[in-house]
């Protein structure tokens, strides 16, 4: 590594694995997105993007996923401040359950989620009762979404809180500072760019995110079909053309998303 | 500092709450709804011949899938580590590349390369090779979905650790496999653990990517979150919830497998 110097063997063996591997199991089947796409006319081509089914899934793909992340910035950011800051019985059990929703397979949170908040549901038969449709709504895609998103903020924020160093805020109090202005201006500027992170993460796992949500959705097109269920019901109708067309919007706004997360992460390591 | 205590209670109260439904709620769901008719039914449910294929299926995909990451992570983990070259950040990008795409997308993609109708279709054909709608398409999907777990593990702590070690060993006459064998592979071994657990959890689970290139044959090309959803879709509650329960004992044990490595790597660092 110094001077740039290649010491160790194993340079030549390794690229070329990586990028042999990479290409075989990403590149190559990802350039396929662009290759079907390219054997459309160009008016099929935005014909299909826009078709009004598709423009209402990207609405609302990335409207719940906004929803659900800023929830999870929210919730995300105190869970952290609870688990760093205060001492309370079963902390371990409960920070180490943090994580379940990176662990936890989709389908069995879809359906899970789907049976508590359905009419008959634990939390859905009170809700429903307030005359609020949990289950197969708009609700329930958020729902599902900050359960896929929960852990990002916590993660992202928690490190940071444990390193923030009580002196800055004693010098804050000490100084007239109440524990409201002290956390804005001292605790806040410190701990946000960790927290926009945790929140782009869980937004960006939102948008492609289909387990948890075709159970609870309802699926119905227009309304509560999101982007990722439109692509599969369009492959299993051979319509491969319309769903590749849809998957290359996803897949540059995906691209874009990853550009600003390691743009964020890159500003925070400095 | 501390905060004043009713604001604490409020704040453990809500973070709490927040955790209860998102977390707690759904995995007693899971148990409660999996045992509704009793130990009997659950276990006739598991014992079911179409549900133990599907595990078995699981089993193949992931013994496929987790070692051969493995290769890659540890390989790639050593060229970002150990060299300085051009486009290294482009390269890490790259590897994050899953984390952000659609799992359905990840399916879609081999479908368009290796389907019936897609590049290699007819050649695959031709020579009577079965990948999309059969098991390779679902080890495929899978190695795509989990390639980044491994690495992302096993870079960081090979960055912590340096080349230092693996230099002395080289200036003592070591080889290439020697010095990763003898000197890498067993400082970073708590790190591979953790990857492959993730890799095996996310394996095991994987949904969306797997649900497109299946084609959903029972008792065939089912893995086991499928037989979830065809059970839960055929109304048959307790045996979907009874199969979850599987895949949600394997999220605990996951999540309890990560503490405690978590623990290790803490304690055995200088």
């Amino acid at each position: 590594m110094r001077d740039g110097r290649r010491i160790l063997p194993g340079f030549g063996l390794t690229m070329g694995f990586t990028l042999f591997y990479l290409s075989l199991v990403a590149l190559i089947p990802l350039t396929a997105v662009f290759f079907k796409t390219s054997t459309m006319t160009w008016e099929r081509f935005v014909a299909a993007v826009t078709d009004p089914r598709a423009v209402a899934s990207y609405e609302l793909t990335f409207g719940a996923s906004l929803v659900a992340a800023l929830a999870n910035l929210v919730f995300g950011f105190m869970v952290a401040w609870v688990l760093v800051r205060y001492t309370f019985p079963g902390k371990k059990l409960i920070d180490a359950l943090v994580d379940l929703p990176f662990a936890l397979p989709t389908a069995v949170a879809g359906v899970t989620l789907t049976t508590i908040y359905s009419k008959n549901g634990w939390l859905g038969a009170p809700l429903e009762a307030l005359g609020v449709h949990a289950a197969y709504s708009r609700l329930g895609i958020v729902l599902a979404l900050t359960f896929v998103g929960l852990p990002f903020v916590v993660r992202t924020v928690q490190p940071v809180i444990e390193g923030l160093d009580p002196a800055m805020e004693e010098a804050a109090a000490s100084l007239g500072a109440g524990r409201a202005a002290t956390f804005r201006r001292v605790i806040l500027p410190v701990a946000l760019p960790s927290a926009v992170t945790g929140f782009t993460l869980a937004f960006a796992r939102a948008v492609g995110e289909y387990g948890s949500v075709v159970f609870i959705s309802g699926n119905m097109p227009l309304r509560t079909e999101i982007v990722p269920l439109l692509i599969v019901t369009k492959l299993e109708q051979f319509d491969y053309a319309g769903a590749t067309a849809i998957a290359l919007v996803m897949l540059v706004a995906s691209f874009a998303m990853l550009f600003v997360i390691n743009a964020l992460q890159g500003r925070i390591k400095r | 500092m501390k905060d004043p205590a009713p604001l604490r209670w409020l704040l453990i109260a809500l973070a709490l709450a927040f955790l209860g439904l998102f977390v707690g709620l759904p995995v007693v769901t899971v148990f409660v709804e999996a045992f509704r008719n009793g130990p009997g039914a659950y276990f006739d449910a598991i014992k079911e011949p179409d549900t133990l294929s599907a595990i078995k299926l699981t089993l193949l995909t992931a013994g496929i899938a987790v070692p051969l990451n493995v290769v890659f992570g540890v390989a790639a983990a050593w060229l970002i580590s150990k060299y300085r070259f051009p486009g290294k950040s482009a390269l890490l990008t790259l590897i994050d590349l899953p984390f952000s795409v659609s799992p359905v997308i990840a399916g879609l993609v081999f479908v368009l390369l290796l389907g019936a109708r897609g590049v290699f279709g007819p050649w695959l054909e031709a020579h009577d090779l079965h990948v999309i709608f059969a098991a390779p398409g679902i080890v495929l999907a899978t190695v795509f979905i989990t390639f980044p777990f491994v690495t992302r593990e096993v870079l960081p702590i090979m960055q912590e650790l340096g080349s230092d070690e693996e230099e002395q060993a080289l200036t003592l006459g070591a080889r290439g496999w020697q010095i990763l064998l003898r000197v890498t592979l067993p400082k970073v071994r708590w790190g591979i653990l953790y990857g492959v657990i993730l890799c095996n959890a996310r394996a095991m689970g994987e949904f969306g990517a797997v649900s497109v290139v299946s084609g959903h044959v029972r008792g065939e090309t089912n893995t086991i979150p499928l037989q979830v959803e065809i059970l839960y879709n055929e109304y048959n509650l307790s045996g979907a919830f009874a199969v979850a329960s599987l895949l949600t004992i394997l999220a605990l044990v996951t999540l309890v497998a990560k503490k405690l490595i978590e623990l290790r790597i803490r304690t055995h660092r200088p």
